[in-house]
């Protein structure tokens, strides 16, 4: 990740975060930190509801503007860059200061609060997803870094986390796949503070569900496409001004994504609260022939694109899942050692002992692999392989360390109390999920 | 800036020690199963190869001396002797573990002294093939019972006892020793002693048949009134409570990502091997569909695929951290965990997919694989058992000493 004009461009709300991080002096950044948040804040505001500004281009461009692989390495490396590091730290004071505490009751509620969304859209997430050329703050692909900050995010909340990120997946579909037109109409509304409300609409509900093989179809009419088919977990589909979708092309052995608005005939939404990341605000989005111009097809998703697609999210699910883990294992650690049984700390039988040491060994294996993939992605490396195998291992080893961590805690796993029953169903629908969020 | 792909100059050692596992080791790896307690002389040729690598220094310390643990030159990320020779030794354990094993020069001996030699042990011992001998009839993985006593006596100590499982005790040339001063000082009196073979009073008393890696020799000796010089004692002779096991055990940091990385190339080998017979029969896996919507052999390969890979990068990490001068206890015993019960989870479930093939005794590609799996059950027991490496991950964890977390 390289540091561009606006990079970052963190608003207001991050200042203290970042502006107290010890990293900052270390580096003798300040300055240009302070200028990246300046210009960042300052872009901020005065930004305007995709409604209101309405949908139609603003800008001219001659070509779509594409985020660049970023360059190659030559060593192995687990060290994130300095600017990763600095990111990472911000948006985890902020995973665990403010969305951990609201974790509980947005659970309950299904619903995540405004102000913590906005305040996440405030330290810059989905910026990095927007070219320069369209007032974002990506110079090139940034898949690592995408990574790291949904670790950080569900260390707090894997549903606020979803919440905060699944919106960010539009504009990062829109850089990598829209053509200039699509750009131009859409895209400069993502990189304000008032980002529109968006999602990407993959799953359907059939058992053995493949992602390849979908049941929503566009079919062919004239110039149009008419869309039919049922989107079921879509992500904040209540308060979506924006869909990409999913859907089988009449005479296409392979599926593609439109551009959907909430606002067209035949498009409806109804709340559908599932088992976990409830904070998600799941909707399931109806499309009832929706008929969309020729326009509204993303024009650069090629089969292997829709297969980066679909391979994306896994890395998103898998980044994911590694931060809630980590969550679990940070919570574990201390009940274990606190909680007393036949008269000493339960930590001390290897009965108890052995499964947190496992937890250790997965949740960084899961990392590993995970990091691996999104390297691989953003280098502009083949890695379908890696992010099927993150997925195998994140999906199987993730609910395993949910169901673990309850048992560990015992009844006290069992109730809203602490938190690791919400881990434990956040982590069995995250290795279940396809689309929703990209990296 | 993350990037976890084989460093690109590295290609070029893991590509010979490819071809060393392909042409050399794959086909004599049946012979030297049959022949248990035969030398390999093909090895020796072999070996001459891979000193001149390293004292040319172009191998990057390629083998069981690569884990000493050089002072950073330079400032920054750094892919040194640790990760190429866990690179190398993973390309090398997909051709055969056991021959592996057996490579003059390159026993775990080596790489403790390697890992706490003073300089002028170094320069003695350089060029002798040094095995290992920690466990006793009496003791295994609790290393800090040991009984082989070590007694000074004027400028030599006089070793006592007995130990076991010396992997390629006969063929070795030195011994390492793990003796203590003072049993009623427990692990802080434990050191390790360098004996030379052919020193009165340490005998070989036997040969032990196994269940795999039977190209590697795995001896016993007894030790009666040995007389090693004061000056072949690996480390500081003071008996401090709180360095001195540490120290013994320091190598254990260094060679178990070695292990791990054994443990990976197997697992490969027996992937590689059960992808291809499965995809004559008409399996392949297919990384873009659900794996729940694919044949459950081919299930079955991507889920131990992801465990292969996960085995792979822990090791890695392992070693990438050695070489940085970062500590890494926790994070090797975590690679050998999980490498360690992966190869053996793979071998058993290939030969299962595999059928009648994964079990007939053949000369090469899937007739190996019942040999695999039976070499691959000592790699999650050797170096460190899988319960040892869980009770060292998880009293790191937890914070709890060894009186503690039993």
């Amino acid at each position: 990740m390289k540091l561009g004009k606006r990079a970052m461009g963190l608003g207001l709300k991050a200042l203290n975060r970042v502006a107290g991080a010890s990293l900052i002096d270390r580096l003798g950044l300040r300055n240009p930190t302070e200028q990246v948040l300046y210009q960042g804040a300052k872009a901020g505001f005065g930004a305007v509801g995709l409604a209101a500004r309405g949908v139609r281009a603003t800008r001219k461009l001659v070509g779509p503007a594409r985020l660049e692989p970023a360059r190659s390495s030559e060593l192995f490396d687990l060290t994130p860059t300095d600017e990763q590091q600095m990111m990472r730290e911000a948006v985890q004071d902020f995973a665990l200061g403010m969305l951990r505490p609201a974790a509980s009751a947005a659970d309950a509620d299904g619903v995540a609060p405004a102000e913590l969304v906005a305040e996440a859209q405030g330290l810059g997430i989905g910026l990095l997803s927007v070219p320069e050329a369209l007032g974002g703050a990506g110079t090139e692909r940034s898949a690592v870094t995408n990574v790291l900050v949904a670790e950080a995010l569900a260390q707090g909340d894997m549903g606020l986390a979803v919440a905060c990120l699944a919106p960010s997946s539009v504009p990062l579909a829109l850089s990598l796949w829209g053509d200039a037109q699509q750009q131009a109409a859409y895209l400069e509304a993502f990189a304000t503070e008032h980002a529109p409300v968006a999602a990407l609409a993959i799953q359907e509900a059939h058992a053995l569900f493949d992602p390849f093989r979908l049941r929503c179809t566009a079919r062919r009419s004239g110039d149009d496409y008419i869309l039919r088919g049922d989107k079921h977990l879509v992500a904040r589909a209540g308060a979506a001004e924006l869909f990409v979708v999913a859907a089988m092309v009449e005479g296409e052995p392979h599926p593609a994504l439109f551009i959907v608005e909430a606002g067209m005939i035949g498009v409806s939404v109804t709340a559908e609260p599932a088992m976990g990341l409830r904070a998600a605000e799941w909707g399931r989005l109806h499309l009832s022939d929706v008929r969309l111009p020729e326009t509204a097809r993303l024009a650069g998703v090629t089969p292997e694109r829709y297969r980066d697609c679909v391979q994306l999210s896994r890395l998103a699910w898998c980044a994911l899942s590694v931060g809630t883990a980590q969550a679990v294992l940070d919570y574990l650690i201390p009940y274990v050692n606190e909680r007393k049984a036949f008269g000493e700390p339960i930590s001390h039988r290897q009965a108890v002992a052995f499964p947190v040491a496992d937890i250790s060994i997965e949740l960084d294996a899961m990392r590993l692999l995970t990091w691996r993939g999104a390297s691989r992605a953003e280098q502009g490396m083949a890695f379908a392989e890696q992010a099927a195998l993150a997925r195998r291992l994140c999906a199987d080893k993730g609910a395993r360390i949910g169901s673990d961590a309850v048992q560990l805690l015992g009844g006290h796993g069992f109730i809203k109390e602490h938190p690791v029953e919400r881990w434990y169903r956040d982590l069995r629908v995250a290795g279940v999920l396809e689309g929703v969020v990209l990296i | 800036m993350i990037h976890l792909e084989t460093p690109k100059k590295f290609a070029m050692l893991v590509d010979q020690a490819q071809q060393v596992a392909t042409q050399v080791f794959r086909p004599i790896s049946r012979k030297y199963d049959r022949a248990e307690h035969a030398r390999p002389k093909e090895l020796d040729m072999l070996a001459a190869l891979l000193d001149g690598m390293n004292a040319s220094g172009s191998g990057e310390g390629a083998g069981a001396a690569g884990v000493r643990r050089e002072r950073a030159a330079e400032e920054g990320n750094r892919n040194g002797s640790n990760l190429s020779t866990c690179l190398g030794i993973m390309e090398l354990c997909w051709g055969d573990v056991g021959l592996l094993l057996s490579l003059p020069r390159q026993g775990l001996g080596n790489s403790a002294i390697a890992s706490v030699a003073n300089e002028e042990q170094l320069k003695r011992f350089a060029g002798r093939w040094a095995a290992m001998a920690i466990t006793e009839p009496g003791c295994g993985s609790d290393s800090a019972a040991i009984r082989t006593t070590a007694v000074a006596d004027g400028d030599h100590y006089v070793l006592n006892g007995e130990k076991i499982y010396v992997t390629s005790g006969d063929r070795a040339d030195l011994v390492v020793v793990w003796a203590t001063l003072d049993r009623k000082l427990g692990r802080a009196a434990i050191k390790s002693f360098v004996v030379e073979k052919g020193t009165p009073g340490f005998e070989l008393v036997r040969l032990e048949h196994k269940l795999g890696i039977r190209a590697s020799d795995t001896a016993a000796f007894v030790l009666k009134d040995c007389r090693v010089p004061k000056e072949n004692l690996l480390g500081s002779p003071e008996v401090t409570p709180d360095k001195g096991f540490a120290g013994v055990m320091q190598t254990f940091d260094n060679t178990r990502p070695l292990v791990a990385a054994m443990a990976v190339g197997l697992t490969r080998a027996c992937l590689d091997t059960t992808r291809s017979v499965l995809a004559r029969a008409g399996v392949a896996v297919d990384f873009d569909r659900p794996a729940l919507t694919q044949s459950a052999a081919a299930a079955e390969l991507m889920r131990m695929q992801a465990d292969y890979e996960a085995a792979r990068l822990l090791t890695l990490r392992a070693a990438w951290m050695a070489d940085n001068r970062q500590p890494n206890s926790l994070q090797a015993s975590q690679a050998k965990a999980k490498a360690g019960r992966t190869c053996v989870d793979v071998a058993l479930r290939c030969v299962e997919l595999c059928g009648a093939l994964g079990v007939v005794e053949g000369e090469r590609e899937v007739g190996l694989l019942e040999k695999w799996a039976r070499d691959a059950k000592i790699l999650d027991i050797f170096e460190g058992t899988q319960q040892i490496q869980l009770l060292i991950v998880a009293r790191r964890l937890l914070g709890k000493s060894s009186s503690e977390l039993r």
